[in-house]
């Protein structure tokens, strides 16, 4: 999977920008606040979800320009669009090879993993961050991840409300939504399951490079989510009300991630090791989803080449070379890149 | 532009479905042109609806006569029930006639988020027509949203108690659909409902 090209319209500070990549790194130079992220973002846009910095559609509206943004990709002959118009601009709408599509669609065409600065702390924040990096791997390999997701959601969105009414809810329609849950909660755990599974093998079948390697697990916070899901749902009705939300559930999934070698949990790491540890498992990740998809996800690294010393940054670029994945890197010096050689596509951003 | 009236009837035609200002001012034009052969039919057309637009109080149809035209139908097959949200579902499964039985319109479907509960549904009168017996077959006709198939959950729930067959319409691919367009939860559900050949 690469982009061959992508074109922004009034997307954040780029009032119009085209980039025709012809490498496999694309590394993005300029200045602080230049807008290279920004580009990053408008790639991590091509996928469902709310891009790399989960920010509000609106926000991303360049300001002084016609009031919506537009992003354009050319991914193996197909194009693909999304934005907002200035009538909406918190919807966001998608367009495959010039037919309106769903945003949950966009995950069968184009698979986009990132590590930006805010991911440093990753391990350390709320499982909530954890649980939409491990789902961001997931769709990758089972496009369809994103669809169950949602539904899931919706349902249980439903059942929460039903349950903080004020007269007692129908039994039978949280019985229906409880089935309905149950059935997106088992294709998302299968999925789920099926990549941590997949992604420890590739980890323990790779040599031992420069970066810590992890120790990977699915673990469920809030007790084993073992057995019937829609019998425990109904059992905790009267739990869930009181609380306010639904209590058990794959929302309340987690990734466990141990330094191999230290056995130390991964929170517990320096900041370093922990940057190191990701670098690991998205590494992995993308042989995995090369071996089986047949094309490797696009990669997008922010500010990560600054943070390694040279000879690191040269391993890093030489295993990203044998993913083969089209890697959108920024840096604020093109010499940061000098170890990439002649399979890097140096942008300035931000001269113009 | 026009007169207070031409005004009043293109404001009030901008809000049907599908029409906007700009086709509602097309609409009353040619409305106007057409006076003889367009504007009187559809007056008399709109009067007769008017006068005589009924809920039919057996299965929730809207029709110009209470039972309804399908209800009264004596060709219709009253062992077997099609459940179905809304009229228009009733009207897109009926085009062409393809279910001999009888319809049950609910009038809509269940939604937390929208405040719509099991009582503001027509199900007590869908149960009521089980229980009267004479019934083999419910088939529920729910959309593949989350909201319809919640419902049909709910309806299967509901009916669970009597000697009946319950059906629900299949999911999959479409007739002259190409499985290269269609998207993974379609196949996945098509894949799911295969069946043996012959």
């Amino acid at each position: 999977m690469v982009l061959s090209r992508l074109s922004l319209n009034d997307f954040r500070n780029h009032a119009a920008l085209e980039i025709r990549p012809n490498a496999q790194f694309i590394a993005l130079h300029g200045s602080n606040g230049a807008g290279k992220t920004n580009i990053l973002e408008a790639v991590s846009l091509l996928v469902p979800g709310r891009g790399l910095r989960r920010a509000a559609m609106s926000d991303m509206v360049r300001a002084g320009g016609g009031g919506g943004f537009a992003i354009v990709a050319e991914v193996s002959g197909n194009v693909i669009g999304t934005g907002v118009s200035a009538q909406q601009p918190e919807r966001r709408k998608v367009r495959v090879n010039e037919s309106n599509a769903s945003i949950n669609s966009l995950a069968e065409w184009l698979s986009v993993i990132w590590l930006t600065p805010a991911m440093d702390r990753l391990f350390a924040d709320g499982s909530a961050a954890r649980r939409r990096f491990l789902d961001r791997l997931v769709l990758a390999l089972s496009p369809q991840h994103a669809r169950h997701s949602s539904r899931y959601e919706k349902a249980m969105q439903q059942r929460n409300k039903l349950l903080s009414g004020t007269v007692p809810a129908d039994p039978l329609w949280l019985d229906a939504l409880e089935q309905q849950m149950a059935d997106s909660a088992h294709a998302i755990q299968a999925a789920r399951t099926g990549l941590v599974d997949a992604l420890r093998d590739q980890l323990q079948s790779a040599p031992s490079g420069p970066f810590a390697v992890p120790l990977i697990s699915l673990v469920d916070k809030a007790g084993p989510a073992e057995g019937d899901l829609a019998m425990i749902w109904r059992k905790g009705r009267n739990r869930d009300a009181a609380a306010g939300r639904t209590l058990c559930g794959p929302h309340r999934a987690d990734l466990d991630v141990i330094h191999k070698d230290s056995g130390q949990m991964a929170e517990q790491c320096s900041t370093g090791e922990q940057k190191a540890l990701l670098l690991s498992l998205i590494l992995a990740h993308a042989a995995l989803v090369s071996a089986q998809r047949q094309a490797p996800p696009i990669l997008l690294l922010d500010e990560v080449a600054a943070h390694l010393d040279p000879s690191r940054r040269a391993a890093l670029f030489a295993l990203l070379a044998e993913t083969g994945a089209q890697v959108w890197m920024t840096g604020t010096e093109p010499e940061l890149f000098n170890g990439i050689g002649p399979s890097a596509q140096l942008l300035p951003v931000g001269q113009n | 532009m026009a007169s207070q009236e031409i005004d009043a009837l293109a404001q009030a035609l901008s809000k049907l479905p599908g029409l906007g200002p700009r086709s509602a001012r097309r609409v009353v034009l040619h409305l106007m042109k057409k006076r003889e052969s367009v504007l009187m039919p559809l007056l008399r057309a709109l009067e007769q609806v008017e006068q005589r637009l009924v809920v039919c109080s057996t299965c929730g149809n809207i029709d110009t006569g209470n039972p309804c035209g399908i209800c009264v139908d004596p060709r219709r097959d009253i062992r077997s029930i099609c459940v179905v949200e809304d009229v228009s579902d009733l009207w897109a499964l009926d085009r062409s006639r393809l279910f001999p039985g009888k319809y049950h319109v609910l009038g809509g479907r269940l939604s937390a988020l929208d405040g719509v509960r099991p009582e503001d549904l027509n199900i007590e009168g869908l149960v009521a027509r089980v229980a009267a017996g004479g019934v083999d077959e419910v088939v529920l006709a729910m959309n593949a949203t989350l909201e319809g198939q919640t419902t049909a959950h709910y309806l299967a729930e509901r009916l669970e108690q009597f000697p009946i067959r319950l059906t629900q319409l299949a999911h999959g691919v479409p007739v002259g659909g190409e499985l290269d367009y269609l998207d993974d939860g379609t196949l996945a559900q098509a894949l799911r409902a295969r069946r043996p050949v012959g």
